[in-house]
């Protein structure tokens, strides 16, 4: 187990990479603590593969450094690195059996029969294949397979780190829930540094205790589940994370009002004014509809009944608003303005957060 | 809705069929029609029922020349199934150097046979061939004309130079389709080289592996042109295979009842050892399934 740094990481694909366009990561500086359980969520192409690849030594950066407990494996290979990886797509080794493939790490490492018997039966029983053990891997199924990916990603127990590649995509929906349910029981038992990949932000927030949402090479905010909801760093973040995503509106910003499509919105706080394009973000849970003449005008285009709320989609002079309506709450047929909660309303400069200033304007 | 039934649709096929006739039924048919008659000329035929196969089975003619032919096709495929495989596998995946190494691969493939055995017939000549020269500076009697050792190294060498290339493009096809998330998994697993070519890539080959066994033994096991031209089956009859008999037997000697025998039992010899491959190959990979 180990305390996982990257510093000052940056990876092209191509050979000499001229400008910030040709580089799949940009700059890179985190640090995964020992024995945390991290989600990497992101868009498809974001990067999110390519920097656990760095991690587990597939792929070699451009520039810059990792470390493991502070010393640089950057340029040391996989194996002495010590870190188990599953993969999107099974991987198995069709000529053996469930058994063999679960032994196989163990036995490339050298470990005594009567231990690797031990723990392959430890995992067989945890991915439910106890009794497959003697089956040519072949005809298997893809969850099978996978699990059997999963299992042999787990046999190493003194492993640095486990990287999970968007492990569950293959999978049945109701083994994914067990599965990833039983991912975390793991954690929690051997305290393994455990990455997570996924697009799925429910996988993410439902595994992670910390959460790296990355955008276009970019690590864009680190945070629990409740930060990334609250108080996200970064538009992305706002708009990805959420059903549906956070509400963004082109504003001016004088003080501690906000000037949307010629009306004005009190926020919660004082703003310095900024360069830059400004932009304020609500989340849908926290527009509601209002019969006084203070909100700002919409047309509604239609409701989403999705079981335990609604969403309304609305209109507001061409920037689309979404709001939530919880249960039972009706809406009036002539419902046309909104008014967000001023002190849930974010402000956005050039996609990244600002923090209002604490002492009037600047 | 009643379905249309058109038969004169079946006039479409007619050229097929004649095209197929005069190509291949009729000349099989009177190969088969020797076989079972014997004639003194003016196209005047009597049966002889299986007179002709029994003389052919009696002849130690055919049978060392089946025995040559069955050394000749296993040592080729011994040396270029390996050979390929491993040639396959040293090569670039991707790249300009995959490209060149592929055009490469491929032009003794686009070579004529008969040209392949001219090439090779004046390589390995004492007096003025590269190889025979050379070999004979070091003292070692490399003669295609005396020595049967020496024929039989040329035409094994020719083939092997004229056909692994086979074998490698089909294996590097198979290596092509192979996920590089496998050998991915693999150094993560710390799989020793021997291991993911055993576990990931052998697996994998399995099937091109099939067709190229199955192609190069029918190929070699009629091989005719190139050996003809190099060694015209000499020294005495040390590289007569099958082929260059048979062809002695219709053409030389005109003994076409014999010959006809001998090619329908030569005929079945290869159906019969292709569908013996086959059924080996791929009963391997069921086994393995149910186990």
């Amino acid at each position: 187990m180990a305390r996982i740094e990257l510093s000052d990481l940056a990876h092209s694909y191509l050979p000499r990479p001229g400008g910030e366009a040709d580089y799949a990561l940009k700059t890179i500086d985190l640090a995964w603590e020992d024995g945390g359980a991290y989600a990497l969520l992101g868009a498809s192409g974001c990067g999110k593969s390519t920097l656990l690849n760095i991690i587990s030594g597939l792929v070699h950066p451009t520039r810059g450094r990792i470390l493991f407990d502070g010393r640089d494996v950057t340029s040391a290979p996989t194996t002495e690195r010590n870190i188990a990886q599953v993969f999107q797509f099974p991987v198995v080794y069709d000529t053996m059996t469930v058994r063999e493939n679960l032994a196989f790490p163990l036995k490339n490492r050298g470990r005594d029969p009567a231990y690797i018997a031990q723990r392959v039966q430890t995992i067989a029983r945890m991915i439910g294949m106890e009794n497959q053990l003697g089956r040519k891997a072949r005809g298997l199924t893809a969850d099978e397979k996978q699990k059997i990916s999963l299992g042999r990603g787990m046999v190493r127990k003194e492993v640095n780190a486990i990287l999970f590649d968007e492990p569950l995509t293959v999978i049945d929906p109701h083994m994914k829930w067990e599965l990833r349910t039983q991912l975390k029981q793991l954690h929690r038992e051997f305290g393994h540094t455990m990455i997570y990949v996924t697009h799925d932000q429910t996988e993410a927030l439902t595994f992670a205790d910390k959460v790296v949402v990355m955008h276009d090479g970019r690590v864009v905010q680190l945070g629990t589940p409740d930060e990334l909801f609250e108080r996200p760093g970064h538009t992305f973040v706002g708009y990805f994370i959420g059903s549906p995503g956070m509400n963004l509106l082109d504003a001016e910003i004088t003080g501690d009002t906000a000037i949307v499509a010629g009306h004005a919105v009190p926020l919660g706080d004082r703003y310095a004014t900024r360069a830059g394009r400004t932009q304020i973000g609500i989340r849908p849970e926290f527009v509601s509809f209002t019969d006084e003449d203070d909100g700002l005008p919409v047309t509604v285009q239609r409701i989403e009944d999705v079981g335990r709320h609604r969403i309304v989609r609305a209109d507001l002079r061409g920037f689309a608003v979404n709001a939530v309506l919880p249960e039972r709450m009706p809406l009036p047929a002539d419902a046309d303005r909104v008014v967000f909660a001023p002190e849930q309303i974010g402000v956005f400069v050039d996609d990244w957060r600002v923090e209002p200033a604490s002492t009037g304007a600047a | 809705m009643e379905k249309t039934q058109n038969n004169r649709a079946w006039f479409m096929v007619l050229p097929v069929l004649v095209l197929v006739a005069f190509s291949a039924i009729i000349p099989l048919m009177t190969v088969v029609n020797y076989a079972f008659n014997d004639t003194f000329g003016n196209n005047v035929f009597f049966w002889v029922g299986l007179e002709w196969f029994e003389e052919m089975l009696g002849s130690d003619r055919m049978w060392e020349a089946l025995m040559r032919q069955l050394i000749f096709s296993a040592a080729i495929l011994a040396i270029e199934v390996p050979l390929g495989i491993a040639v396959a596998l040293s090569m670039p995946k991707k790249g300009l150097w995959a490209s060149i190494c592929l055009v490469l691969l491929a032009l003794p493939l686009l070579i004529p046979w008969n040209v392949v055995g001219t090439i090779w017939q004046v390589f390995a000549r004492v007096d003025i061939g590269l190889l025979g020269n050379t070999l004979a500076e070091f003292g070692i009697d490399f003669n295609l004309g005396q020595n049967a050792g020496a024929a039989w190294a040329t035409v094994i060498l020719m083939d092997v130079w004229h056909w692994t290339s086979l074998v490698v493009l089909l294996a590097y096809a198979g290596l092509q389709s192979i996920p590089e998330a496998y050998y991915q998994a693999a150094r993560i697993d710390q799989a020793s080289r021997w291991a993911v070519f055993r576990h990931v890539e052998l697996p994998k080959l399995k099937g091109v592996l099939l067709i190229a066994v199955l192609l190069r033994f029918m190929d070699s096991f009629m091989i005719y042109t190139e050996p003809f031209v190099v060694t015209g089956g000499g020294p005495g009859s040390a590289t007569t295979f099958l082929s260059i008999d048979l062809v002695k037997m219709a053409l030389g000697q005109f003994d076409l009842g014999p010959a006809a025998a001998f090619s329908i039992m030569y005929f079945l010899v290869i159906l019969l050892v292709s569908w013996a491959f086959y059924t080996i190959m791929v009963n391997l990979d069921r086994e393995e399934r149910t186990e």
